[in-house]
């Protein structure tokens, strides 16, 4: 599954390759990009861990910029 | 200025204004009536002792108003295991300002580093907007007509096989066909051509483009999902996740980039006063020197390291000169799929091309027409109606390059000899149009002539010869200024391919001046050919491979960098290349280059910039010459025109010709 969220409020450009960096290794993520400039994350993983991946990428999001927001839904 | 932008500005604006008066007035602050509110350890004229705050109080207090959300930001930061971030660093730095007893000092680089946050806030943002302006292709809304009614809904609920109804003016929403209407479009947002192009009833239109003249209705033939906006907007997007090496660079640096000047300003700290003390030790010194003012002067230099040790200027700019260029490129109808292609493209040296299609139209053309006496206009209508009844693709060209079809009654009897020609009867004379095998089957002497870039159709009239006419697959007129362009660009090599026989490769490959040619090709020939070419390239050297990516999807994506062209409304192409041109239009590959190549440039200005601008600081600082403000400049000014530099990309978008 693929799915595209928008970001509010990122505004550190190191931190978006951070939290790139630390999503991608999340278990299950096929792949994963955070655009500085679009402010989106591009998210891909396997079906059945996608919520969880979902929930573990908004955590990685809050721990690396804790203004910056993953607009869900 | 969004409103946190603001609250920002009034908080800086309010702490400039307080540290003046604390500058302004440093010895005492009297109230009205003579009431003392600060002062420095004095006593008034009449003998009134006044109260006296400590230097350093009124400067913490404008410290924490200017500062607050940084200390706050780096203490959460701490708890979530991020130490070397930015807040972090300058907190340290001016925390350790005022412990060295520089209270001006460290207000005023917190001040100054917040002024240079939000610039650099309002220039990202102005970015983001200028970027997204430039991507504006995605319709608003489609008038359904519905139960005879029309109604205005999102492109995305509208069904294939409806039809919607666009005004002049409006964005076409959805890919469709023409049931009514003639109007003019405006493609330049796709494609970048400003010329309009004319529309009429059962024609296919692409959405994303606007309606200039009149109304149209449309049935529409794709949902919205897979229509040509959602691609190339999904593609434009998705093009930030392909980084380019120059990216994965300095995320790479920068890991260990600020680690590495937290250590040494550390070492800097620490090491200088250790040594002295040590010699201090094994000499006179009996009096350690760090209690002396010389320990504070090296802690003084690495407080400067840490504001330095951000690498925002560089990992803010770069991603943000690449999607400008990608951007702007967009606006030329160029589609480039990844930073990692604008990069690979700007170092271009080999160009291959298809010939047909790409430097040819493929479409056959009358080139020239040989009376063997006469007029030249006499032998065309005559063949013309010869071979008017027939569909071959020839027949069909050579109706075409007559001006004005003739009446066809004058034709009494025509037919086709299959692999030969036509023999009609017309004026009642006997008429013979076709190859050599049909001349040699009348028994006509026809000149031996070698016409290799092309089919020949010869015509006798009773009996005798009375000329030809030459056919042939045409070179596109943009084609010589293309490739000249490119050459200009620094191209060394120019390589067609062609599925043709020799003779019309090579024709053509004399026409363009092409450096090699390769013809009498198959599919599976042309990626062995251009692994072939890739083995023989220069080092440093990118193989770009051209072609309108039909049928050679495999060899796209085997060059360095696979371009596909004429792709407005073909998926197949948009989906095999790594940079689409959505015209046929063979000089947007030079425009191309040129985006790349400045892309580049500003890439590498901001790199060579910001890291020259914050290793002359470190130097500085290092040995003393460098204060705090020099180091602000170094973090956050450097950001601010490393932005703006990266903004100039944006205007690609907006020329039309480099």
């Amino acid at each position: 599954m693929k799915k595209v969220y928008k970001m509010m409020d990122l505004d550190c450009a190191n931190c978006a390759a951070k939290m790139e960096e630390a999503i991608g290794k999340l278990p299950g993520v096929k792949r994963a990009s955070v655009s500085f400039v679009t402010q989106k994350l591009i998210l891909e993983g396997e079906d059945e861990h996608f919520e969880e991946i979902v929930k573990q990428a908004v955590q990685i999001c809050k721990k690396v910029e804790p203004d910056c927001k993953i607009l869900i839904g | 200025m969004t409103r946190k932008q603001r609250r920002t500005l009034i908080r800086i604006l309010v702490s400039f204004a307080l540290l003046i008066v604390l500058y302004v007035v440093q010895d005492s602050i009297w109230l009205p009536f003579g009431i003392p509110f600060v002062a420095v350890s004095r006593i008034s004229e009449e003998g009134k002792a006044a109260f006296s705050l400590v230097r350093w109080v009124p400067f913490l207090a404008v410290y924490l108003l200017i500062g607050w959300d940084v200390l706050w930001r780096a203490v959460r930061n701490i708890k979530n295991g991020q130490v070397f971030d930015e807040n972090f660093l300058m907190s340290v730095a001016t925390i350790g300002a005022f412990g060295c007893g520089e209270y001006q000092e460290g207000v005023a680089v917190m001040l100054f580093y917040q002024i240079g946050e939000l610039f650099q806030s309002v220039a990202v943002g102005r970015s983001r907007r200028s970027i997204a302006a430039l991507m504006d292709i995605r319709p608003d809304y489609a008038n359904v007509e519905r139960e005879g009614a029309l109604v205005q809904t999102d492109p995305e609920e509208v069904a294939v096989g409806e039809t919607i109804v666009v005004r002049p003016g409006e964005r076409i929403p959805l890919d469709g066909v023409v049931l009514r209407g003639t109007s003019a479009l405006d493609t330049a947002a796709l494609t970048g051509e400003s010329l309009p192009r004319e529309v009429e009833e059962g024609q296919e239109v692409v959405s994303g483009c606007v309606n200039l003249s009149g109304v149209l209705y449309v049935q529409v033939t794709r949902p919205f999902e897979e229509s040509t906006v959602s691609k190339i907007l999904d593609l434009v997007e998705n093009s930030a996740a392909k980084k380019a090496r120059t990216e994965h660079f300095i995320t790479r640096f920068a890991r260990y980039y600020t680690p590495a000047v937290v250590f040494a300003a550390l070492a800097l700290a620490v090491l200088p006063p250790v040594c002295k003390l040590a010699d201090g030790m094994l000499g006179l010194g009996l009096l350690p020197p760090l209690v002396s003012g010389e320990w504070l002067m090296w802690v003084r230099r690495a407080l400067v390291f840490l504001v330095v040790s951000c690498p925002c200027a560089l990992v803010i700019s770069i991603p943000l000169s690449f999607f400008g260029g990608i951007g702007g490129a967009s606006r030329q109808g160029i589609l480039v799929k990844g930073g990692n292609y604008l990069e690979a493209l700007a170092k271009v040296g080999v160009v291959v091309f298809d010939k047909t299609g790409t430097l040819t139209r493929g479409v056959f053309a009358v080139s020239s027409v040989c009376p063997e006496q006469g007029d030249e206009r006499e032998l065309l209508e005559l063949a013309a109606l010869a071979e008017g009844f027939s569909t071959h693709p020839i027949s069909q060209s050579i109706r075409r390059a007559c001006p004005s079809l003739p009446d066809s009654g004058r034709v009494s009897k025509a037919e086709e000899i299959p692999g030969h020609g036509i023999r009609a009867v017309i004026d009642g004379r006997q008429v013979l149009a076709g190859n050599e095998k049909l001349m040699k089957m009348g028994g006509i002497p026809v000149p031996d002539r070698e016409y290799p870039e092309g089919t020949i159709i010869y015509l006798a009239v009773d009996g005798k010869y009375t000329g030809y006419i030459l056919v042939a697959d045409q070179v596109k007129p943009s084609a010589p200024q293309a490739l000249d362009a490119l050459r200009r660009a620094g191209v060394r090599k120019c390589v067609m391919l062609t599925g043709d026989s020799a003779p019309v490769g090579e024709a053509v490959g004399r026409t363009l001046g092409l450096d090699e040619v390769y013809a009498g090709l198959l599919p599976g020939d042309k990626v062995s050919l251009v692994e072939k070419l890739l083995t023989e390239k220069q080092p440093g050297e990118q193989l770009v491979y051209v072609g309108d990516g039909i049928n050679d999807a495999p060899v796209l994506s085997r060059a360095d960098v696979g371009v596909a062209m004429g792709a407005l409304g073909s998926d197949a192409a948009i989906e095999a290349a790594d940079i689409v041109l959505m015209d046929d239009d063979l000089t947007r590959l030079p425009v191309a280059v040129a985006i790349a190549r400045k892309t580049l440039r500003i890439v590498r200005e901001n790199i060579v910039f910001a890291l020259g601008v914050k290793f002359f600081v470190l130097l500085l600082s290092a040995v003393g010459l460098a204060n705090m403000w020099m180091a602000v400049f170094a973090d956050v000014g450097v950001s601010v025109i490393a932005i703006l530099n990266a903004n100039r990309m944006l205007s690609a978008g907006r020329k039309r010709n480099f």
